[in-house]
């Protein structure tokens, strides 16, 4: 069969869901058997999502290797799935993230090594399914689909307080995304309304037009669901305890992957279906955005616990990303889109590296450390990397992402650009103070003069982070090219302004003439 | 050649790379070896463009060199390119030429210290980024070396990372000089926002349209600054550099005193088009350079750590270079970058040698008498003090000579407070060359012995200098003196990449008077010097005993306990309060206590549960009734 002809994005979807008979069969007592048939699962996933590489087609605006099936006839949901520029890097990155996250749990998890393996094998499903469903209802179904088994992940291995944790991510996300249900429906009878047949797709939905008060309210019926994901300030605090409590595995994956859906979802969905209610609220986003990144770095800066400092961190970084997308121009959108491939890489290199020093010492207080650079210097030296990533040093991906977003952000308003600078400063300082008081200075604690030193393993989880880091700082231009179309296309859609806008140019430059 | 002006960066990157990856294996020598070469061929590189580029008419003399398009997205459009021009080329060959000296140099500074080879992959990385800075043809691969060496600065100030001092040091500059990049960025925003571009000549064709005095400009030039000021050590943020010396005095020498911290002042010099459109800020930036010139001397004269005397020595010449900027005189600055660059590096480097022969003794009062003992060190270091002194014929005379005379015809208040200042630069370049190799021997006795000079690979480096200390102000003969119809080589070299805008409103008469005066203000430092420390063997009080005003200079004004109390502390306890506050009292609180009504309202319902037949039909008649009752209401 040809290769070409086959249905690549299901396959790639569902791929996961091959291993988890094959686990159901394997005895429970080999947990390491059971690790390596899970890395083997994730791992195939992995090379498949790559050859999303060579079939995608720069340059085109539209959707790629769609696949439509009849799904639920009478109300018009379909199974409808295609990638574009935007979702292609995410769809690898979640892949090889899970790849990552199952490398990494090997000696971490070592109860219900079973159950472990499938639970990741169904989050990673829902989480490709996300970034890649072009139906209304089909997205709702992988969106919900994830929160189990992230609920089981935290709340079966995660730590102390991992009850409290669990419940608290589960009801939260829930809560907003019953929003989103109820707007998806009202869209699907809108369609119905004028056009006579009932539909959820993606495409059907942005040809309506809505009237602005419409717009708004779906806007914010969306938002919402997306916002507490993001994670957006005020919907944020789900995310220190959920982290701080999963397990790295999960947090890498909470990290790098889920709460990039909420911003796919604003891109791929607030943006296009009301583009009139985005250009209105964009001020009031931005400003949600900027509170963030402020609030975030004020947070990170008084946290005693490393864990909690690294997910205090990503509502900063998140924040970045939110006001990128809502600077609404060129150098914002590739500047946010980028910033998600590089806070997916950084952070999640973050929490893997916690969850190395949380394996051989048992805390995570960052009081509990300091000096140990003397002990692991390539520990340090790679917490060095990440570290420079996330504040953005140029030269790694970090700068890339932030200078973008920074620019865009200035150049639609002066304002929020010039405060969300602000959090370059900020940046620096909670991660500095945090490297200090972890790794310079005299071993001060016996227990830490014991500790080893990286491992072959470990240490190979890392280097193709760090090579990402790198290559993304150096060479971005490889992935912005891939944005560069949708990006354009979600601009053409507030088009009716540019135009405007271009029409009076045009007069004041005519009656120059 | 030309085309190959990327093996100026790659040639230290490599040698990071091989380094870093291969100095703990194969040692320190390896390290050392390694780094020295890579840096000086980057050197040799460097020297060959420039002799090409001097062999061509002055037309020709700005190249550009694409490598590869690098952030592109809308307006924003850097590429990796590299510009050779004169300018730059004068900055990388100080870079490239002291920065391979002081390599050599640490190969016997360091000899014996097992982090040695992540000490010569730092440099080597330094290298890397201090040249991506200044040969960039975009403020995007500016800021990359920009960023890159200040954070090449926080890793190697904290190279001694088990003693607190370092680490916080470290942490320190990093952080102040981001305070300093939050102004560099907003200027670039400002500029991608007004003229669309980052890139140094389309940007200069931009700028040709637009007036001088533009409030556009007046921002721009003004946020980017702050960017010098952070980099650059003056004030307001100049309190990380004294503190830097926590790191290897050849750090110290090369990052801390010859090349990074002049950054600033390449940057003002390379966007001078800009500068000279924004009168207002060149005036600001005159006072700042004075103000600075002159407090940081102040605090030079009672400071006891050999290293810190030259730290605010290095703020205080700093401060002279954005005195001459200011002034209209980009190319009188980088003139004096250039000469100190050489002298102040020699000062360093001298110092390295003495605490090296002393085992890591810094404090002065525990010196005295080693011109015996260090012969070569004492030589060249003397050669230094005279030149930083402004002693007629040696480099420095000419360059700051350069800087007042221009700053005298701007005007003469600002002149006044540099002209204050080189009195007490000759002062305390004096006191602590007469405390540290003259008078009686104040170290132990048990170490006296153990003293004697540096190995050849430390002096040689030094003579070098000295020689360079001695000569390098040939440069830049000034006009009046000009007996060998050199003319002012540098300046002329410079003019074209360079907008000077100095105003000369005094004939040669005037300039020629004031060198004279110039002379006088040195000898006068110098007198005060040799009649306390020489002639009557004056050594610096114990630290308590000063009161009064010395007392306030001998705690540097306060600016430190100031900046932590209004900054550091505040900030924090803000932070502290806005997290129990809002995250766990408000928000958490809400989203607890509503989950907590929700669980209330159940437990209270469970009672309604009670199994009893006729308890529902009631509730069932009551149900339907209050519907009744509300169905009435709404459609009646």
């Amino acid at each position: 069969m040809d290769i070409n002809s086959m249905p690549l994005l299901s396959i790639i979807i569902f791929l996961p869901l091959l291993g988890i008979p094959v686990l159901a069969l394997m005895p429970n007592k080999k947990g390491s058997m059971l690790h390596y048939a899970g890395t083997f699962f994730t791992g195939i996933t992995f090379l498949f999502s790559l050859y999303l590489i060579p079939s995608f087609h720069g340059g085109i605006s539209g959707f790629q290797l769609v696949e439509k099936l009849n799904w639920i006839k009478p109300i018009g949901a379909t199974y409808f799935i295609g990638m574009d520029g935007i979702s292609i890097y995410l769809v690898i990155l979640t892949a090889f993230l899970t790849f990552i996250a199952s490398l990494s749990a090997y000696t971490a998890i070592d109860t219900r090594v079973k159950e472990f393996v499938i639970t990741l094998l169904v989050l990673e499903v829902g989480m490709i399914g996300v970034f890649l469903a072009l139906d209304l209802l089909l997205f709702y179904i992988f969106w919900e689909l994830i929160l189990i088994p992230m609920y089981l992940l935290i709340g079966i291995w995660g730590g102390k307080n991992k009850f409290y944790a669990s419940l608290k991510f589960f009801l939260y996300t829930l809560a907003g995304s019953t929003l989103m249900l109820l707007a998806s429906i009202y869209l699907a009878f809108e369609v119905k309304q004028q056009t006579g047949q009932m539909s959820f797709s993606l495409l059907d939905i942005q040809k309506l037009h809505l009237p602005l008060t419409i717009q708004v309210t779906m806007f914010l019926a969306f938002a919402l669901a997306f916002a507490i994901k993001v994670p957006f300030f005020p919907f944020h605090t789900w995310l220190p305890d959920a982290h701080t409590e999963a397990p790295t595995a999960g947090s890498v994956i909470l990290a790098g992957v889920l709460l990039k859906m909420g911003v796919y979802g604003f891109l791929r969905f607030n943006i296009p279906l009301f583009p009139d209610a985005s250009i209105l609220l964009a001020p009031a986003m931005s400003m949600l955005a900027v509170i963030g990144i402020i609030y975030g770095a004020f947070m990170a800066l008084v946290q005693t616990d490393v864990k909690r400092l690294v997910a205090y961190s990503s509502v900063s970084h998140m924040g970045f990303v939110m006001l990128g997308v809502f600077a609404l121009n060129e150098e914002g959108l590739n500047g946010a889109i980028i910033q998600m491939l590089n806070h997916g890489i950084s952070t999640g290199m973050l929490f893997l590296l916690v969850g190395m020093i949380y394996e051989r010492r048992h805390t995570r207080m960052i009081d509990e450390y300091g000096g140990i650079a003397k002990v692991m210097p390539m520990f340090a030296t790679f917490t060095m990397i990440a570290l420079l990533s996330s504040i953005a040093l140029p030269g790694t991906n970090g700068f890339v992402g932030e200078f973008l977003i920074l620019s865009g952000s200035f150049i639609s308003n002066h304002l929020f650009g010039g405060l969300a600078a602000l959090g370059v400063i900020f940046g620096a300082v909670y991660m500095l103070w945090m490297y200090q008081r972890v790794f310079l200075g005299k071993i001060s604690r016996p227990a830490n003069q014991k500790l080893t030193d990286l491992n072959f393993r470990e240490k190979w989880i890392l280097i193709p982070l760090v090579a990402l880091i790198f290559s993304m700082g150096i060479y971005p231009g490889y992935f912005i090219k891939t944005f560069q179309a949708p990006v354009k296309q979600l601009l053409i859609l507030n088009q009716d302004i540019t135009v405007e806008s271009a029409a009076v140019k045009g007069q004041i430059s005519g009656e120059k003439l | 050649m030309i085309e190959y002006v990327w093996l100026i960066t790659v040639l230290p990157l490599a040698g990071f790379i091989i380094t870093g990856l291969l100095g703990n294996k194969f040692g320190e020598k390896f390290s050392g070896i390694m780094a020295s070469l890579f840096s000086a061929a980057a050197f040799v590189v460097t020297a060959m463009i420039f002799r090409e580029i001097l062999g061509k008419d002055e037309e020709s003399r700005k190249i550009i060199i694409k490598l590869f398009d690098w952030i592109v997205a809308g307006k924003v459009n850097a590429a990796v390119a590299y510009q050779i021009d004169p300018l730059s080329l004068v900055m990388a060959l100080v870079v490239t030429g002291v920065g391979s000296l002081i390599h050599f140099y640490s190969i016997g500074y360091m000899h014996g210290d097992s982090g040695s080879p992540k000490y010569f992959a730092y440099l080597n990385l330094f290298m890397f980024s201090m040249l991506n800075l200044v040969l960039g043809s975009n403020l995007l691969l500016m800021f990359l070396g920009w960023e890159g060496v200040g954070l090449c600065s926080y890793l190697l100030i904290g190279y001694y990372y088990e003693t607190k001092v370092a680490g916080d040091a470290g942490k320190k500059a990093f952080i102040v000089n981001r305070v300093g990049d939050f102004g560099f960025l907003i200027g670039i925003f400002l500029i991608i926002f007004t003229f669309g571009t980052v890139d140094f000549s389309e940007l200069e064709k931009a700028v040709a349209g637009h007036v001088s005095g533009e409030v556009i400009i007046f921002w721009i030039t003004l946020f980017l600054f702050i960017g010098a000021a952070g980099k650059s050590a003056q004030i307001p943020l100049y309190v990380w550099l004294p503190d830097a010396m926590a790191g290897p005095t050849p750090v110290s020498a090369l990052i801390h005193a010859a090349t990074m911290v002049t950054s600033g002042l390449y940057m003002l010099a390379r966007l001078s088009f800009l500068y000279v459109k924004a009168p207002d800020v060149m005036f600001i930036i005159c006072v700042i350079g004075a103000l600075t010139a002159f407090f940081a001397a102040t605090i030079g004269t009672l400071q006891n750590d050999i290293k810190k005397v030259l730290a605010y020595s290095t703020v205080s010449q700093l401060g002279y270079m954005f005195m001459g900027a200011g002034a209209g005189a980009f190319s009188a600055g980088i003139f004096h970058v250039v000469t100190h660059a050489f002298f102040k590096a020699l000062l360093f480097l001298g110092a390295g040698s003495v605490i090296h022969a002393l085992h890591h003794e810094q404090d002065i009062r525990k010196m005295g008498g080693l011109r015996k003992k260090l012969p070569v060190t004492h030589f060249t270091f003397l050669i230094g003090t005279l030149a930083i002194a402004g002693t007629p014929l040696f480099s420095g005379f000419f360059s700051k000579d350069e800087i007042l005379w221009k700053v005298f015809n701007y005007n003469i208040f600002i002149w006044g407070i540099g002209a204050v200042s080189a009195i007490i630069t000759a002062y305390y370049m004096f006191r602590l060359y007469f405390v540290t190799f003259f008078g009686e021997t104040r170290f132990k006795e048990d170490t006296e012995h153990k003293i004697h000079e540096s190995p050849a690979i430390m002096t040689l480096p030094l003579i070098i200098l000295a020689v360079l200390a001695l000569f390098g102000g040939f440069l830049g003969m000034p006009h009046t003196l000009d007996f060998f119809h050199s003319g002012n080589m540098i300046e002329e070299f410079l003019h074209k990449s360079v907008a000077d805008h100095a105003v000369s409103r005094y004939g040669e008469g005037v300039e020629v008077s004031l060198m004279g005066v110039s002379v006088m203000l040195a000898v006068a430092g110098f007198i005060i010097a040799f009649i306390v420390f020489y002639k009557n063997n004056g050594i610096p009080e114990k630290d308590n005993q000063y009161v009064g005003a010395q007392k306030v200079i001998f705690n540097k004004y306060y600016i430190d306990e100031i900046y932590e109390t209004a900054f550091v502390k505040s900030i924090y306890n803000f932070a502290k309060v806005l997290w129990r506050l809002i995250d766990v009292f408000i928000i958490d609180g809400v989203i607890n206590g509503t989950a907590r009504i929700l669980r209330d309202i159940g437990e209270g319902l469970r009672y309604s549960e009670t199994g009893v037949v006729h308890d529902y039909m009631i509730f069932m008649a009551g149900g339907i009734v209050s519907f009744a009752v509300l169905l009435f209401l709404l459609f009646l």
